[in-house]
């Protein structure tokens, strides 16, 4: 596209009353020879819209760069169009808000027309990626149990095909063991049927759900929208294609065995809370030892549970499992006696006043208190001693049965979700040639049985985290699980239900009709040429110039959703599919050769080339460059303008997608053209980080930490070059980190590559 | 509803927090139309107001800003603040809703430019500080507010018109009457959310009585950068420092009395806020009195965390009394400690109370035949086809849960469009 550039400088918010607004025209009009360039004190304004429209029809203006306000406001009134190029100057909150007037402003305001005159002249309009092939848009769904066959049928009842994968012969999962479950309406207090076979017979009567029983995913491979699944059913293999996963595999009882300091295996009636559902769902409830109908029950709740030696988190239902399994004792029988044992009870929301209901039944005794002993007596009664009770004595009861409330085990535990965990399998360290690593894993059968089985570059399952206390049990996916819990690092696949996190049935049904819902958006997006969270909607996509590829499989290591896979020679081939656009790849590659069209290497380049850097004056003015992630730092900028709060005039900020992002070149770049300093304001990053792209941030910190060499090659000093870490809400302490950084960068010196 | 096709394509959001801002932005990435109507004069509801989520201690404003961006890059979502629905005829597939907005008297001209507050010369307690602070008759609610634009609170404003001459852009209308007009939508995703439980109705615990009694939410509000205090955390009656807190767990929670379920976060926030109070205060101690800790599932690392500060005491014992020392303004709080037996008291500078999440629904009348339980709450497979509720409207939940209630709202309301 030949570009035609209109520049519109605004000068109302305090702009005309800050700045030499004809000094700064004379930037775009003789600096850059740009045809148009237009002053107005109301840009925003019906008049001064018109005056941009005018130029775009009469004049034929196709790129439009504003000297305003942030890109953060009034994106809905700058928009001319899919034709026209908008780029914005933040000379509003970033110069006139937050710095004094006076010649230092003035030239910070110059400089940022500069470096939007310098992007508005390299951008192109970003077009979508589309399918080469028809984009397939049939959802599979991994489990057959209440979060599967919902996420199934809510995306039927959508109108999309789906597929549901499940391991055991039959549909229902853990769910169609229970006899009842509790109380979903109100007023809260009776038990109600699970609605499990029902919900079977629904999905085997929907024409738009194909189910596969007694079968397992063998292999995954492709991307969103073109996964080539291989089917494992008895041993027979079949192929299928699918646009989007669902995994919805649950959770495991935690192992019983491993409890026997609570009885279980040494008393012959001690039993989990899994074995009294299914005797309830039998029609009865009796002792293990003889058959006879059990009249008094102790309920241990906790049981390896919120226990750093056995499942350290808790399992959230088992309080409300073991009010249900009481209420089975006590509708059998009148005069049976029910004790439960627990640490606290837990029963949020509306389910309070089911517990509310076992406190009032005269027959059920519930006392916090920690088991001491569980022994037998002679004729097999059990003897459970509690002390620290609320009765503020220890206390002894001998009961028929004792139930343990047992908690979840998620089906990944023990699965190896990233290449690091399947190299160690191997005893390999990933170091070795690829021939080798393929030809070791070749010669022994997977030591796991996976769920996905994934054919990723990053490894066969989804991520998930594993803080330290949790180690292998896996936690939450590998996401900003808070405000974005669906997202995880493998694109179009979603995760529901209780393989996530400890869940109730009313709870799963929810999050599975919401995995459902980023299943098929997933589809919808990515089938339209657009991408998905964090930048949905997003048409730009990275483009690979592979004939200067050396090779060296950075970017194929860092993307933190696995979009690259590798040939042979380990040169990237990218699953666009698989990409969020968050330009790592583009910050890893040291040839250079990865961008976008409207956020590129060139383009970076040219809008640091674009700021003026004096060298002539004898007290030399700093110049200090701020790449700042654009979702968290650059708002926090903003903030600190809103705010009125002033930082150092010489830091000049270029909004990147994603600290990780920013490509060591533009670091060596800016120091040869004598920028003093480099202040990267990005994401906190750790265990709880809050990079969007998840580890963006962190490997802005490694690359950070290997660039004193490029340093050392200019003989600067690597204090130069400094990270912060900051949340969106830190704008109040920017100006001290800003300060703080710019006089430490005074002491180092100016740059002697000034004026080269 | 069988057989036909659904006359609208559009969705109504009502409620414009986290459930509804999720549900929104999710509808519309799939393809569809959204209208979000939202009460107040800016979209983000109660977590923008919150300093931190639990277990990350993490601004809620990162999370707000995408979702933010979400919405400005997608036209098909129509978002209109100080708006309310009056009413709701029709069905599934081919609702008329009218729509009600109140006046802003800032117009779309309005550039944030800030020089109305300057000149307005009222101030008034701010909402969004729970009365912590104050703001001007016309203010910008927060920094990121969505829109960015400010408002004239009329309870206040005397219509002295200083803000009108002071405004270069034209922006300020003084007269501006309120409008109705009527949409037709295929279904109605309700996210209406909670409000605190209005403390002083419990009269032992002292809110109302003592400065030095504050609730949860406010104590957010204490702890925000962007709050009355600037983020210190201090003793309301002096603005003096603090030496130790006590939060009161279920205040007004599990207590037929008042609201007879659980909150299900109250726990969780406590913990939270306690470690606001340490960061701030190297040695302070905090007492947190408890019936119950429920920090369910994963959280309960959370919990354990928390724990290990020393300076953190976990005390299990409802709070029976709490009352002032008038010199010092120290608040005493009075519980029986249910493990030992005996009762406690503790002399602290500040009491929070964990008040819990009153449904917006909760003796309100809404512009629908709604079910809703005893408590308040609407009921989700109860309602009227093509009505979902999402989020707190529907039982109490953390952030995480309330996004992933109202994602499946989203395909619940898409199933409407579709349903054939």
């Amino acid at each position: 596209m030949e570009k035609k550039i209109g520049v519109y400088i605004c000068t109302g918010c305090g702009i005309g009353d800050s700045l030499d607004i004809e000094r700064l025209s004379k930037v775009a009009t003789e600096e850059f020879n740009v045809p148009i360039c237009k002053t107005h004190a109301f840009l925003c304004g019906e008049e001064g819209l018109r005056l941009i429209k005018e130029d775009i029809n009469k004049e034929g203006v196709n790129t439009v760069l504003i000297a305003g306000c942030s890109p953060r406001v009034n994106w809905d009134v700058f928009n001319f169009g899919t034709n026209i190029i908008v780029e914005r100057a933040n000379i509003r909150e970033m110069v006139v808000w937050s710095h004094p007037p006076g010649e230092d402003t003035q030239e910070l305001a110059e400089d940022y027309l500069r470096m939007g005159i310098a992007r508005a002249e390299k951008v192109e309009i970003p077009e979508g990626y589309m399918p080469e092939e028809e984009y397939n848009k049939t959802i599979l769904v991994v489990g057959g149990g209440i979060s599967g066959m919902t996420a199934a049928l809510e995306a039927a009842k959508a109108n999309y095909q789906v597929v549901i994968v499940e391991k055991q012969a039959k549909l229902g999962g853990w769910a169609a063991k229970w006899a009842k479950q509790f109380p979903k309406h109100p007023p809260y207090q009776m038990l109600e049927d699970t609605g499990i076979s029902s919900k079977i017979k629904e999905v085997e009567a929907n024409s738009n759900i194909k189910v596969y029983t007694s079968t397992t995913v063998k292999k995954v491979e492709g991307q969103p929208g073109a996964f080539n699944v291989i089917l494992s059913q008895n041993g027979k293999e079949e192929g299928i294609k699918v646009g989007s996963i669902i995994l919805a595999t649950g959770w495991k009882p935690y192992d019983p065995t491993r409890l026997e300091h609570l009885g279980y295996g040494r008393c012959s009636n001690v039993i989990t809370n899994i074995q009294m559902e299914e005797m309830a769902a039998e029609g009865r409830i009796t002792r293990p030892s003889d058959g006879r109908p059990a009249e008094s029950v102790v309920f241990i709740q906790c049981a390896g549970q919120r226990d750093p030696e056995h499942l350290p988190y808790c399992s959230s239902v088992c309080c409300l499992v073991s009010l249900k399994q009481a209420m089975y004792v006590r509708e059998r029988n009148p005069n049976a006696k029910v004790y439960i044992i627990y640490r606290d009870m837990r029963t949020p929301g509306q389910y309070e006043m089911f517990y509310k209901k076992a406190q009032d039944d005269e027959n059920i005794f519930l006392t916090k208190g920690d088991i001491v002993g569980v022994t037998e007596d002679g004729d097999k009664s059990v003897i459970v001693e509690v002390d620290n009770t609320l009765l503020g004595e220890k206390i002894s009861i001998k009961a028929d049965l004792v139930v343990l409330a047992t908690g979840m085990v998620s089906t990944l535990e023990g699965i190896p979700n990233t290449i690091e965990e399947v190299y160690a399998q191997y005893g390999l360290t990933g170091e070795e040639e690829v021939a080798k690593i393929k030809e070791v894993i070749a010669s022994k059968p997977q030591p796991w049985e996976g769920v996905l089985n994934l054919d990723y570059r990053q490894g066969p399952e989804v991520p998930f985290l594993q803080s330290s206390s949790l180690k292998k049990l896996s936690d939450f996916p590998d996401s900003n699980f808070i405000c974005f819990p669906y997202e995880s690092r493998r694109t179009g696949i979603y995760v529901a239900g209780c393989v996530r996190q400890p869940m109730d049935m009313d709870a799963a049904i929810k999050d599975a009709t919401g995995a459902a819902l980023k299943a098929i958006q997933c589809m919808e997006l990515e089938s339209r040429g657009r991408t998905v969270h964090p930048r949905s909607l997003d048409l730009s996509y990275p483009i690979f110039f592979l004939q200067r590829c050396t090779q060296c499989k950075r970017c194929t290591m860092e993307c933190p959703f696995s979009a690259l896979e590798e040939d042979e020679k380990g040169t990237p081939k990218p699953n666009l599919f698989r990409c969020r656009r968050c330009g790592i790849c583009m910050g890893a590659c040291p040839e250079r050769i990865i961008g976008f069209k409207d956020y590129n290497v060139d383009i970076i380049s040219s809008m640091i080339k674009a700021i003026n850097v004096p060298y002539e004056d004898e007290e030399p003015k700093f110049r200090i460059l701020c790449f700042a992630c654009e979702n968290d730092a650059y708002p926090a900028l903003d903030m600190a303008g809103i705010n009125h709060l002033s930082y150092d005039v010489s830091l000049r900020v270029i909004p990147v997608r994603c600290l990780g992002s920013v490509n060591m070149v533009f670091i060596s770049d800016a120091l040869s053209r004598g920028i003093d300093g480099i202040l990267l304001l990005g994401c906190v990053l750790g265990d709880d980080y809050q990079c969007h792209f998840v580890r963006g941030s962190e490997l802005a910190n490694y690359r950070l930490g290997k660039v004193g060499e490029t340093l050392q090659r200019l003989a600067l000093e690597a204090e130069r070059v400094h990270m912060e870490q900051v949340t969106i809400t830190d704008y109040y302490k920017l100006p001290k980190i800003i300060n703080e950084f710019v006089e430490k960068v005074k002491e180092i010196g100016a740059n002697p590559f000034k004026g080269f | 509803m069988a057989g036909e096709k659904a006359v609208s394509e559009t969705v109504l959001v009502v409620g414009g927090g986290m459930s509804g801002v999720t549900a929104a932005v999710e509808i519309a990435e799939v393809g569809y139309d959204v209208i979000i109507v939202e009460k107040r004069p800016y979209l983000g509801g109660r977590v923008v107001q919150l300093y931190q989520y639990f277990p990350k201690l993490c601004p809620p404003l990162c999370g707000m800003e995408i979702n933010y961006r979400r919405i400005k890059s997608n036209p098909r979502i129509k978002v209109f603040t100080l708006a309310e629905v009056q009413g709701i005829s029709g069905q599934e597939g081919n609702f008329d809703v009218t729509i009600k907005i109140n006046p802003r008297y800032v117009n779309t001209n309005c550039t944030a430019c800030g020089k109305c507050v300057d000149a307005c010369p009222i101030e008034r307690p701010s909402e969004f500080d729970y009365g912590l602070g104050n703001t001007k008759a016309i203010y910008l609610p927060y920094e990121m507010s969505f829109p960015m634009k400010y408002v004239i609170d009329d309870k206040y404003c005397d219509k002295c018109g200083k803000c009108v001459e002071a405004c270069p852009y034209n922006a300020i209308d003084l007269n501006e009457a309120p409008k109705d007009f009527t949409v037709k939508v295929a279904s109605i995703v309700w996210a209406t959310g909670w409000r605190p439980y209005d403390a002083t109705k419990m009269d032992n615990l002292g809110f109302g009585q003592y400065k030095n009694v504050i609730t949860n939410v406010m104590m957010e509000r204490l702890a925000a950068p962007n709050g009355p205090t600037k983020g210190k955390i201090v003793r309301p009656s002096d603005n003096g420092s603090i030496e130790s807190v006590a939060f009161v767990q279920c205040a007004g929670s599990r207590d037929e009395n008042h609201l007879p379920f659980c909150s299900a976060i109250c726990c969780l926030a406590s913990m939270k806020q306690a470690t606001y109070v340490r960061e701030q205060y190297p040695t302070a101690k905090i007492y947190i009195f408890y019936i119950d800790l429920r920090p369910f599932g994963r959280f309960e690392e959370f919990y354990n965390r928390v724990k290990q500060d020393e300076n953190v005491f976990f005390i299990k014992g409802k709070v029976a009394k709490v009352t002032e020392n008038p010199n010092t303004k120290k608040i005493t709080v009075e519980a029986e400690d249910i493990l030992s037996g005996v009762k406690t008291r503790k002399e602290v500078d500040l009491v929070v109370l964990a008040t819990g999440m009153e449904p917006t629904t909760r003796g309100e009348k809404l512009p629908f035949e709604a079910m809703c339980d005893d408590l308040g709450f609407l009921v989700s497979d109860l309602q009227r086809p093509g009505i979902y509720p999402a989020g707190c409207v529907r039982m109490p939940m953390d952030v995480m849960t309330c996004v992933k209630d109202a994602t499946a709202a989203a395909l619940k309301a898409i199933q409407s469009i579709v349903r054939r």
